[in-house]
């Protein structure tokens, strides 16, 4: 048996012993929602995993396709409840596209505003999450706190804390209220401070060190092969990034960097999470800098329907590539089919090459710095 | 883990963290007291106690409701444009006649219980005629209390 195990495993098991399956989920505290994982193992090793989706299925590119495109907009939040604002974004360029209408400067502002925000919000969650996946409770507070400001500043501006429902084809619908810029000006401030709290909390810590450095390592191929996209990419050392290789919305225009790690392991996912936090800050710096205070903030208000055709954006999410494919069979409000790409789907599927050979505690660590959201993969 | 295949630089790397690793703990431990101890990083809220002060932003989606003069007249027209625009079919208009054979609002009837609180029929409405109010504190014990009926005279206009 032991032959079959791939170099990285730690100990060698002299004699062969009976193999055994084993049930994570699928209601389980790490599984960060209702996913199955069904393991084999040989004594307290992983040999092989294979993971089971479909308990919260809703079929939601079915129900599209008895929706008008508006209503899609509101059924995309609940994909990826971490990332909703980004989902609206994804969904509204593709009608974009198919409508044929530009979006004002302002409107642009505001969508990147709005997208680095719940950039930032994720990626607290994923912080949070993967501390208190190695059993550090405080870790978990941590995050949701400076997450809670953030969602005080989205509920400000679009009503809603998680399912913002905000954007809509040609600008968003409404335009930010005026304390819109000083609270994310104070946001800023406070979460400088915050992060090096943070990063002296958890990068260095000798057991966060010890459970995630040379765990879990997906090399440049697999990444690629398996579909991987955003931050478990670029951990894995290939320098891609959505908002810098096919730039949407006006990311061409702003000074960031794209952070890249080249191990692979879930240190590097946490740290390129980490360094991604310090470039949605900087993003939202410039932002702050040039918001245009005068200017129509939405394109002249048109009904939502779109001409026969096929419409596809894809955009980065603070999970990876969300690609939306609009097939418009008939000039109307409804969809013949809409199709969404979630990020989480490809980085499970990979899940299963990480984890042979590694012990049962460490597919917890692995299942967390991937930081997948179940609603979004069962869609 | 490379497992390395010199057993002297393995015993370095382990003293090198006998005395990192404790440190590193200590570090994290200072963020923690640091916590502990200073009054401005308290972010909890005293819910129940705070609900007199406690609003929500005016964008605040909640509960629909109707927007009401004193006499109870609203802008309806029961075109039913909010009927089309919700997802889930939580809204009901149903239309009757008046005296003078016009299409006016009988019941605008609201199942609370399957709304989303999307904020689509708000948007839809050509007249101005609803909005969404900012209560939070929905839950019931009372599963009626969730069909409800938000004009309060029927069949005016």
């Amino acid at each position: 048996m032991t032959g079959m195990l791939p170099p990285g495993f730690r100990i060698q098991r002299e004699t062969n012993t009976e193999e055994f399956f084993i049930n994570m989920g699928p209601q389980h505290p790490s599984t960060h929602g209702a996913l199955r994982l069904a393991l084999r193992m040989d004594g307290e090793t992983i040999v092989e995993l294979v993971p089971h989706f479909g308990y919260i299925h809703r079929g939601m590119e079915k129900q599209a396709e008895s929706m008008s495109y508006l209503q899609y907009i509101a059924l995309s939040d609940r994909q990826d409840y971490l990332t909703a604002i980004q989902n609206n974004l994804g969904v509204v360029i593709a009608l974009e596209k198919g409508m044929n209408i530009g979006v004002p400067e302002k409107a642009e502002y505001i969508r990147v505003m709005l997208q680095e925000l719940g950039r930032i919000a994720s990626h607290l969650v994923f912080f949070a999450c993967f501390g208190g996946d190695l059993g550090g409770q405080t870790c978990l507070l941590y995050g949701f706190k400076e997450r809670e400001m953030i969602h005080d500043i989205l509920e400000e501006v679009t009503g809603s804390r998680l399912t913002t429902n905000f954007f809509r084809p040609g600008g968003s619908r409404y335009d930010v209220p005026d304390t819109f810029i000083p609270r994310v000006k104070a946001f800023l401030d406070h979460m400088d401070d915050t992060m090096k709290d943070y990063e002296r909390f958890l990068s260095k810590n000798i057991i966060v060190l010890e459970r995630s450095k040379g765990i879990g390592i997906l090399s440049k191929e697999d990444a690629i092969a398996y579909g991987c996209s955003g931050p478990v990419l670029r951990a894995s050392g290939v320098n891609f990034d959505v908002r810098r290789a096919n730039p949407y919305s006006i990311y061409d225009s702003f000074d960031f960097e794209v952070p890249v790690t080249y191990n692979g392991d879930c240190y590097d996912r946490y740290t390129v999470r980490i360094a991604e936090i310090h470039e949605s800050m900087k993003i939202l710096r410039q932002c702050i800098d040039r918001f245009p205070t005068e200017g129509p903030w939405r394109a002249k208000e048109k009904p939502v329907r779109l001409p026969v055709g096929r419409y596809y954006s894809e955009i980065e999410t603070a999970k990876g590539l969300y690609a939306t494919y609009v097939v418009a069979a008939t000039t109307g409000e409804k969809p013949y089919r809409i199709h969404t790409r979630g990020p989480s789907f490809p980085h499970i599927a990979a899940l299963n090459k990480m984890v042979q050979g590694h012990k049962i505690s460490d597919l917890v660590t692995i299942l967390a710095t991937l930081d997948p959201v179940i609603p979004e993969i069962d869609r | 883990m490379q497992e390395s295949s010199s057993f002297i630089p393995y015993i370095k790397r382990y003293l090198k963290r006998c005395i990192t690793g404790p440190w590193s703990l200590l570090c994290g431990l200072s963020v923690t007291f640091k916590y502990f101890i200073d009054p401005r990083r308290i972010v909890t809220e005293q819910y129940p106690e705070n609900r007199k002060t406690l609003k929500m932003h005016p964008r605040y989606r909640g509960r629909l409701e109707m927007i009401e003069d004193a006499d109870g007249n609203n802008h309806c027209t029961a075109c039913g444009m909010c009927e089309r625009a919700c997802p889930n079919a939580s809204i009901n208009v149903l239309s009757t006649k008046n005296i003078a054979g016009k299409k006016v609002l009988g019941r605008y009837v609201y199942h609370f219980a399957s709304c989303t609180q999307c904020g689509l029929c708000v948007e839809a409405c050509p007249f101005g005629a609803i909005r969404m109010n900012q209560d939070f504190e929905v839950a019931t014990t009372d599963p009626n209390t969730l069909e409800m009926i938000l004009n309060k005279k029927e069949g005016q206009g």
